[in-house]
């Protein structure tokens, strides 16, 4: 029998510490789930990004909205959820950091890590009408090294 | 572990060793902190000595990009030494590598300035 979807629903203030919440749970659970180090270490930046584009452009820093953030583990996925109150966003909008042009520019480099980092990445429309950042790893194969050369911490 | 910096001075060439991490919030402020510090006392030969720093996200990058711009139009030069392996595979995949001048070896680094 198929083991049952993991599934957890955080709601996170939108202060900046809830930055680093984010990111050091979803590294616990990336452990967890049998990730190399250096998976666990990307998996972890992807959402610190997507949590700072909601606290900073979704939200814009507004601490009566609040920031949703849901994982699902299922049979060979892990699927992350950062959901904002803000006005959403469409993917085509966004600047590409590494045009020539671009090269400069102080911000707008969130986007591209969270793509760089998992295997998919969507953006769609939240419940309330924000952006609701669909971030998707594969889970790793119980045996394989994950390709990436890493090493895992430990051993569970 | 927030940033932490400290400053050195060697063949006219200004070397800050950082250690901690350089993200949103604090790590940020205090790059930004040091490079308006130095482009105030008129320092024009900044090296930036990255060893101890494991992890920049998107806003340790934004303020890289500034305090490099900066310091170029200030008429200086900002350079980048020992970059760890995941900070040089950030600048990579961002193209980074394009922008910086990175170096890899002090004496050299220090040498290279004009």
């Amino acid at each position: 029998m198929a083991p049952k979807p993991k599934r957890l629903d955080v709601m996170l203030e939108s202060i900046l510490e809830s930055v680093d919440v984010a990111e050091s749970m979803i590294m616990r659970i990336s452990d967890s789930a049998g990730f190399t180090d250096e998976e666990c270490h990307k998996i972890g930046m992807a959402i610190r990004e997507g949590v700072i584009n909601a606290y900073n452009y979704g939200n814009r820093k507004d601490r009566n909205k609040k920031i949703r953030m849901i994982v699902e583990l299922a049979a060979d996925t892990m699927v992350i959820h950062i959901v904002d109150q803000g006005k959403g966003f469409e993917l085509e909008e966004v600047a590409d950091p590494l045009a020539e042009e671009n090269l400069l520019r102080t911000s707008g480099r969130g986007i591209f890590l969270m793509r760089a980092f998992m295997d998919d990445f969507t953006v769609q429309r939240g419940p309330e009408g924000g952006a609701d950042l669909v971030l998707t790893k594969k889970l790793p194969i119980p045996g394989s090294n994950n390709g990436d050369g890493g090493s895992r911490g430990k051993e569970s | 572990m927030s940033l932490q910096g400290t400053s050195r001075e060697t063949g006219g060439v200004l070397i800050v060793d950082f250690s901690g991490r350089i993200t949103l919030g604090d790590g940020s402020a205090m790059l930004r902190k040091t490079i308006r510090e130095l482009n105030a006392a008129g320092q024009k030969k900044i090296l930036l000595n990255l060893a101890d720093v494991d992890y920049i996200d998107s806003a340790g990058i934004g303020e890289l990009v500034s305090a490099y711009s900066s310091v170029r139009t200030a008429g200086g030069e900002l350079k980048l030494l020992n970059l760890t392996k995941r900070v040089n595979d950030l600048l990579q995949i961002t193209r980074l590598f394009t922008v910086f001048d990175v170096q890899s070896e002090e004496w050299t680094a220090i040498h290279s300035f004009k």
